[in-house]
């Protein structure tokens, strides 16, 4: 039976290694865009999945219904794409391998819709290299679609045509930024680019085009086979919907669950994950992948809501939490992030290609015993030099926020470091 | 009599790769789009990318060499250096690093008794390492060749080269 | 207009523009680096950030890159608010965090905007203690030197030379902290207008490599504003010289001509004024000088001769010297000096010109082009700077379609986003492949004959009373059809045409075209090769022919030929025996030449930097060049050899001269308001060519006499060679340095501008002459299609921009670019002679005697019967355009 409070994973199962067309079919998939085809305009599908709230969850909880109202569809010869972001390369995060992996008719039905939503002849699924498995799946997936009438010319026999390419990136975390990414599709060096213009004006060789993230893409069949009551009616929160959440570290059991949004993140912790593992405690927590704020103890009972996780001074993110435990130094874990988030910069902002290597600089010299006091205000310098509107994508102040986060909540590890190990004062 | 120089004459891409590239090229606006994709394509065929194979590509693309070695010097996964018969990567992002990924570095690169980037002597390996790969639930992994190798310890690390 | 508030002040600013442009019009000054008022915004370098307010309650503000955000009516910013300030440190001091600061020893000092720029933010105290990153350096060639350490990655040199000249060998590599702006592997850099790399790159990384190997400071340059003197288009430069030699040449801009640009050629062709063939003495024939007296003399009794002596001008010479010379020798014995169908062609150019009824557009003008026809020319290298302008025409769909999208010019990535979707179409009609071929919608390949073909068939489409080519194929039918009713719906439609193919029936069919076009506001330019063709040709005079025969048949005995190498107009037998008939031979020039080596007198003229006058541009624009140092006794500029024999005291001033062209020709009449004459003062003082820091001036000569020597006087301009002077009020069209407190490198243009990346406050420099009136008659005189015939090629000369320009050829940079000795011939043709690309061929003409000996190379674009040669180049004896020869391969020995 359908597990009616998990539709995202309700076709994963332990006892096999992925769900199959048939077994995808067999619990009402494909039913969702055979509603919107048969029964519903392009205007209307946007309109539902306007209706149900559902936010994006590649990181930004964009509202996805308004982002395609916004797409311009007066000029109905005029080419527009829709592209699937599976580009997932954020540290910490491992919720849409998940999604392609094992049930991958899931994504190709939402991205069906949302196709037909915004009348896209051509789709693109921007998928990490790495993921070979997925792509294997993804591949099969396609081909079975097309031979089904899912996909191709006259999609269920309609008059709309749909073509889906798989497309596999070379590696850069950039390349998840949605400008960025539609550069790297035109075969260029994945910087982003400038906003205004969105991409939903000016896009893919200048068409304009949607970017979705695979979660948020498996949400629309669901919402268009249940209905947008149903899907409301999901949650525990504010936000609406379901929400793959997961923890890795040192729990006793690391792993993935889809939860209703709104689920207090204690919940995640303790219950799914188990708790910490025997011998460690918790020290504190990155919410939703590497570049959110850390959140401490205290914070346990904040529920897994975009506003919520705001307040308590973090962002949800991906809704993959990064653990802290307590033999785990924060410093030590904050320099890994940063050497992550300078090695990934792109290089076309002076902040961010400049400030991030600095900062791996400043942090080393502090581990290293060669730190000096005033390095920390350096460093909470550049975390608001790199903030928010500063630089020209969101890398940089997304980097930032592990990085003022532990300066607050973990400043005297840092200082540690400078007083207890400090051979050289003077530079050489 | 003129001695005959053992240099190899390159004679460009095969006919399989070009077939493979121009297939691709039918999906995209324009040709530039297959960049990367092509640059795959060669080093899936060779490995890596030599210089020489970088202008065939590029000639194949109609783009110059150095919009191409612009391409190519920005993603982490083409290679314009020899590596081994099998790249290993191994995660070194957070959650693998909190979990000993820098103990599995050493313990590979001790085994090959080279350093992250090298080729094993033997011409079979290459260690590089890589960020976060998308199975923080089962860290430290590493990526033999395609495949993902979940929950790595220091013995499985033997496993990994047959042992 | 929008009324905006900055710092508590009100402003109206244009409406459009984005606020970093909108300050820096203002005159305001807000540090920035990837932004270029010509490449638009990147919001790349993030150095221009300022403070937005929502409103007069607001008093936060948030952060915003100027360059990025539009100006909007009722808008608050402040720029010096502490948040904005602090930034703009900080990001200095991360841009520094890499940068060497090996200021001391960089080309780039004291004209560094970064060193400007870093100066403005207040940074000076450096915290960063880790190592810098370093890297390897690439031989780019000639020109450029290349270091990459001091790179800041502001990203302006791939956007000029990539997207906005077209360019591909340059590119970014690499990523994060690691970029690298270089090419795939060492070598030159392919780009006609690599230069400019040297004023685009705000640091030292892309400098004058030509310039490094004489260096001096930019404080210590005496510079006077000057027209580039290597083709045709008049760009305005600055020179620089120091210790009596000419050290660079860099843009001075004009928002009527170059803008901000130059091509190489005119950068880099200067040191021929510094070259060892420079004529510095008065020499008779077996090269003994002779005293300037002397020399004199021996003119004078020339003149006094019972014969008339002749006179033969020059299209590289001033208007001032050859009116002068025109004076000596009197109107009828005053000849142009012009290869014959050249001759015609500009008389031609000239008339349409002047009576045709079409506009002349100035390069501003060529770049809002919205379709552009080119018959003829492979423009890059016959008027190079236009090609650039050409390039931008075709963005202007582009351009049209981001104002649908509510996207703005300045936003440059995502205007050329849609460049895929929206080009201007630019069609090109050439002998053979071009530079410019890649922003073409269509290209056509032929002979001069069949392109004058395809016009004159354009033009009868659009227009069913002008004439119609018969027996067109159906291909150049098609073709034809399509283009016109291209330029047919344009707005601002652009024919362009010249002298390249030296075809009269090009020029017409161009005008054909031109004149049947619907629209109000078309454009009509002719390319012709040198810097003063236009103005000779407007002024006029006989024909060489007529010279060699007037002193073929005794008429006259004496020559007096002005700065003009005749072998590189007739072919050497004409000349040879012209000049031996010649009783006596006087020669004006600066370098030597084949010309010069037959003179009985030379008289070592002053070239451009050294002397005064004026050029008429392609659009017939009358532009004024300075003396930027003195010419050492006994140069003199050739209208003072020419006039100082007059021993009348009226002619003594340059001024005077210029006066009296005005007056004697109608069409010349403007000259006069090209520049002010000796008399105009700033303050009451000359205007100063030296900067005010210039250095040294009491120790220079100190090697030669202990005593400051007094400043040279200059009594024909209204320069000083000196540091006295004042340079606040001076109307930026004759600032011979741009600098403006805290900024010390050329971007201190936007001090001296209306607003950004326009006109010249009290307007850009030189004058147009006329502006075309009236309208002609169809031209009919249609040629026939080109048919090749078997066993013989038509000679075909391909202008290129290192090698066809006789001055620039001395320069060593340029000679070291010059193209391969070769000839090209059609694949089918190298097939016919069994020649392959490399194989050696004879040329001989059609009595079978030989003339050359020349690889050749396997050209597909160029129409089977014609051999392509590079025109001008020395290693080619002249040979008349459209001759017939014949070829024979050589056989090698060794080879089958
Ligand atoms: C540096 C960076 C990396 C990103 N990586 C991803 C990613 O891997 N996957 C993803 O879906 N969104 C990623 N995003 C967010 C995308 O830019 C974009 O907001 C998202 O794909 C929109 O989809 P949604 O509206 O469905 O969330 C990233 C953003 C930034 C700034
Ligand atoms: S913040 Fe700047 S340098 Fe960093 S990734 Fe974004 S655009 Fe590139
Ligand atoms: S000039 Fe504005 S960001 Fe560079």
């Amino acid at each position: 039976m359908e597990k009616m409070d998990k539709p995202l994973t309700k076709n994963i199962r332990p006892d096999r290694p992925f769900a199959t067309l048939a077994d995808y079919e067999s619990t009402g998939g494909y039913q969702g865009l055979r509603k919107a085809i048969a029964e519903l305009q392009p205007k209307d599908v946007q309109q539902w999945v306007k209706d149900a709230d559902l936010r994006g969850r590649g990181g930004a909880g964009f509202g996805t219904g308004l982002k395609w109202s916004l797409v311009p569809m007066d000029n109905i010869s005029q080419t527009r794409y829709l592209v699937a972001n599976a580009d997932e390369m954020e540290p910490g995060t491992f919720k849409d391998r998940m999604l392609l992996e094992q049930d991958p008719h899931q994504l190709i039905e939402g991205m069906i819709i949302a196709a037909y939503a915004i009348q896209a002849h051509m789709a693109y699924i921007f998928l990490r290299g790495e993921y070979h498995l997925a792509k294997l799946r993804l591949e099969n997936a396609l081909l079975e679609a097309r031979s089904k009438g899912y996909l191709g010319e006259h999609v269920l026999n309609s008059d709309f045509n749909l073509d889906i390419v798989l497309h596999t990136s070379a590696g850069r975390y950039i390349c998840g930024e949605e400008t960025a990414l539609l550069n790297a599709l035109e075969g260029k060096r994945a910087t982003p680019r400038a906003k205004p213009p969105f991409p939903l004006v000016s896009g893919l060789w200048g068409k304009p085009t949607v970017v979705n993230n695979v979660e948020t893409l498996c949400n629309v069949p669901h919402i268009l086979h249940y209905g947008v009551e149903w899907y409301q009616g999901l949650a525990r929160g504010v936000d609406k919907g379901t929400k793959l959440f997961g923890a890795s570290g040192r729990v006793k059991n690391p792993g993935l669950w889809e939860l209703p949004m709104g689920t207090p993140i204690r919940e995640i912790i303790e219950q799914h994950a188990g708790g910490m593992r025997d011998g460690y405690k918790l020290r504190g927590f990155l919410p939703g992948g590497a570049s959110t704020d850390f959140l401490l103890p205290e914070h346990l009972d904040v529920v897994m809501d975009y506003e919520a996780v705001a307040k308590a001074g973090s962002r949800m993110g991906t809704g993959t939490l990064i653990v802290l435990d307590d033999k785990t130094c924060p410093v030590q874990m904050v320099l890994n992030l940063e050497q992550f988030f300078a090695q990934e910069s792109c290089g076309w902002c002076t902040p961010c290609r400049d400030g991030l290597p600095w900062t791996v600089t400043l942090m080393k010299d502090i581990i290293a015993g060669k730190g000096r006091m005033e390095d920390l205000d350096t460093l909470a310098g550049l975390t608001r030099m790199l903030g928010p509107g500063n630089t020209f994508c969101a890398l940089a102040p997304g980097a930032m926020e592990p990085l003022q986060s532990a300066l607050k909540y973990f400043r005297a590890d840092f200082e540690r470091y400078i007083t207890a190990n400090n051979t050289i004062k003077e530079p050489v | 009599m003129k001695e005959q120089t053992e240099k190899q004459v390159f004679k460009g891409l095969s006919p399989a790769e070009i077939r493979e590239i121009n297939a691709e090229m039918r999906h995209y606006e324009d040709k530039t789009a297959v960049s990367i994709e092509a640059l795959k394509i060669v080093q899936k065929h060779r490995r890596w990318v030599s210089d020489e194979c970088l202008v065939a590509v590029a000639e194949l693309m109609d783009i110059s060499p150095a919009q191409l070695e612009g391409v190519a010097t920005f993603y982490n996964l083409i290679y314009r250096q020899p590596v081994g018969k099998t790249v290993i990567h191994y995660c070194n992002s957070v959650t693998c690093w909190m979990l000993g990924s820098d103990q599995i570095r050493e313990r590979l690169c001790r085994h090959l008794n080279v350093e992250p980037g090298e080729m094993s002597a033997d011409g079979e390996y290459t260690i590089l390492p890589i960020v976060c790969l998308g199975a923080c639930d089962h860290a430290p992994v590493v990526m033999v060749g395609d495949e993902l190798k979940l929950d790595i310890t220091e013995d499985a690390v033997n496993k990994i080269f047959g042992r | 207009m929008a009324r905006i508030e900055i710092d508590g002040q009100t402003y109206d600013v244009l409406d459009g523009s984005n606020l970093l442009s909108a300050c820096l019009s203002l005159g305001l000054d807000l540090p920035y680096f990837c932004w270029h008022p010509a490449l638009g915004s990147a919001g790349a370098c993030r150095q221009c950030a300022v403070i937005q307010y929502k409103n007069a309650e607001d008093k936060c503000g948030r952060l915003v890159m100027a360059c990025m955000t539009p100006v909007a009516d009722a808008m608050r910013i402040s720029i010096v608010a502490e948040q904005a300030r602090q930034f703009r440190n900080d990001n200095i001091e991360l841009l520094m965090t890499n940068h060497p600061h090996d200021c001391p020893v960089c080309e780039e000092g004291g004209e560094c905007h970064l060193q400007d720029m870093t100066v403005m933010t207040g940074h000076t105290f450096r915290r960063y203690r880790g190592q810098k990153r370093t890297h390897n350096n690439q031989n780019l060639g000639p020109f450029i030197n290349h270091e990459m350490n001091r790179c800041i990655a502001c990203y302006r040199c791939v956007r000029f030379y990539d997207d906005y000249a077209g360019g591909n060998d340059l590119q970014v590599l690499g990523v994060h902290n690691n970029v690298y702006f270089g090419r795939f592997e060492d070598g030159t850099l392919e780009s006609e207008f690599s230069g400019n790399l040297v004023e685009v790159c705000p640091t030292g990384v892309f400098t004058d490599k030509t310039f490094s190997a004489h260096y001096a400071r930019k404080w210590d340059l005496q510079t006077a504003p000057s027209v580039c003197a290597h083709c045709g288009l008049g760009c305005n430069t600055a020179p620089g010289e120091r210790y009596g030699e000419l050290r660079r040449v860099i843009n001075r801009y004009n928002g009527e001509v170059n803008g901000y640009f130059l091509c190489d050629r005119g950068r880099f062709g200067y040191d021929f004024v510094n070259s060892p063939e420079r004529l510095r003495k008065p020499l008779l024939n077996d090269y003994s000088d002779i005293t300037v007296n002397a020399a004199e003399n021996h003119l004078r009794q020339l003149l006094e001769a019972d014969k008339p002596a002749i006179g033969i001008g020059s299209p590289r010479a001033s208007l001032e010297a050859n009116f002068a010379l025109r004076m000596l020798v009197g109107e009828e014995n005053f000849f142009l000096g012009l290869e014959d169908t050249e001759h015609t062609l500009l008389n031609t150019i000239v008339e349409l010109m002047r009576n045709g009824g079409i506009h002349s557009p100035s390069l501003q003008e060529v770049e809002q082009a919205d379709a552009v026809l080119i018959l003829g020319e492979d423009v890059t290298h016959s008027a190079p700077r236009l090609a650039l302008s050409l390039r931008q025409a075709a963005r202007n769909a582009a351009f049209d379609m981001a104002r649908t999208l509510h996207i703005l010019p300045w936003q440059d990535a995502a205007v050329r986003a849609l460049e895929n979707q929206a080009q201007s179409p630019v069609f090109i009609a050439s002998i053979c492949a071009t530079r410019l071929d890649d922003v073409a919608a269509n290209t056509y390949r032929g002979s001069a004959e069949d392109i004058a073909r395809l016009g004159f068939a354009i033009a009868h489409c659009l227009d069913g009373s002008a004439p119609a080519p018969i027996d067109l194929g159906d291909t150049e039918q098609a073709l034809a059809s399509a283009i016109a009713d291209s330029l047919k719906q344009a707005k601002r439609p652009l024919i362009v045409s010249g002298t390249s193919c030296a075809s009269l029936a090009v020029i017409q069919a161009a005008y054909n075209v031109a004149r049947a076009l619907p629209s109000t506001d078309k454009q009509l330019t002719f390319t012709v090769p040198e810097c003063n063709s236009l103005g000779l040709a407007i002024m006029g005079g006989r024909r060489l022919q007529q010279a060699f025969e007037r002193v073929g048949n005794g008429l006259a005995e004496s020559v007096i030929i002005l700065e003009n190498d005749l072998y590189r107009r007739a072919p050497v037998q004409n000349v040879d025996l012209f000049l031996e008939t010649a009783a006596d031979v006087v020669v004006l020039d600066s370098l030597k030449n084949k010309t010069t080596e037959q003179a009985d007198l030379l008289l070592p003229a002053a070239t451009f930097a050294e002397s005064e006058g004026t050029w008429v541009n392609n659009e017939g624009r009358a532009q004024r060049y300075f003396p930027v140092y003195p010419a050492t006794e006994p140069v003199r500029g050739s209208w003072k050899w020419l006039t100082e024999v007059m021993d009348d005291p009226q002619w003594q001033h340059h001024n005077a001269l210029t006066a009296a062209c005005a007056s004697a020709f109608p069409d010349l009449a403007a000259i006069v308001n090209s520049a002010p004459g000796p008399d105009y003062t700033v303050k009451g003082s000359k205007i100063p060519r030296q900067p005010h820091r210039y250095s040294g001036r009491t120790a220079m000569h100190a090697d030669i006499k202990v005593s400051e020597p007094g400043q040279p006087l200059d009594p024909e301009t209204p320069f000083a060679f000196s540091m006295e002077g004042n340079t606040a009020q001076v109307p930026p069209a004759l600032l011979p340095v741009i600098w403006a407190p805290g900024w010390n490198s050329n971007q201190a243009i936007n001090k001296f501008q209306q607003e950004t990346g326009g006109h010249l406050r009290d307007g850009d420099a030189g004058v147009r002459l006329f502006e075309a009136a009236g309208t002609l008659e169809w031209f009919g005189d249609i040629p026939q299609s080109f048919k090749p015939e078997p066993g013989r090629w038509r000679i075909m000369p391909l202008p290129h921009i290192f090698g066809s320009e006789e001055l620039s050829l001395q320069s060593p940079s340029i000679a070291e670019r010059l193209p391969a000795f070769c000839v090209l011939l059609n694949p089918l043709d190298a097939e016919a002679l069994e020649a392959d690309s490399g194989d050696q061929v004879e040329i001989s003409d059609l009595a079978g005697d030989s003339i050359l000996k020349v690889p050749v190379q396997i050209e597909k674009t160029l129409p089977c019967g014609l051999l392509g040669i590079t025109a001008g180049l020395p290693a080619f004896p002249f040979m008349k355009t459209w001759a017939q020869v014949i070829l024979k391969k050589i056989k090698q020995e060794g080879r089958l």
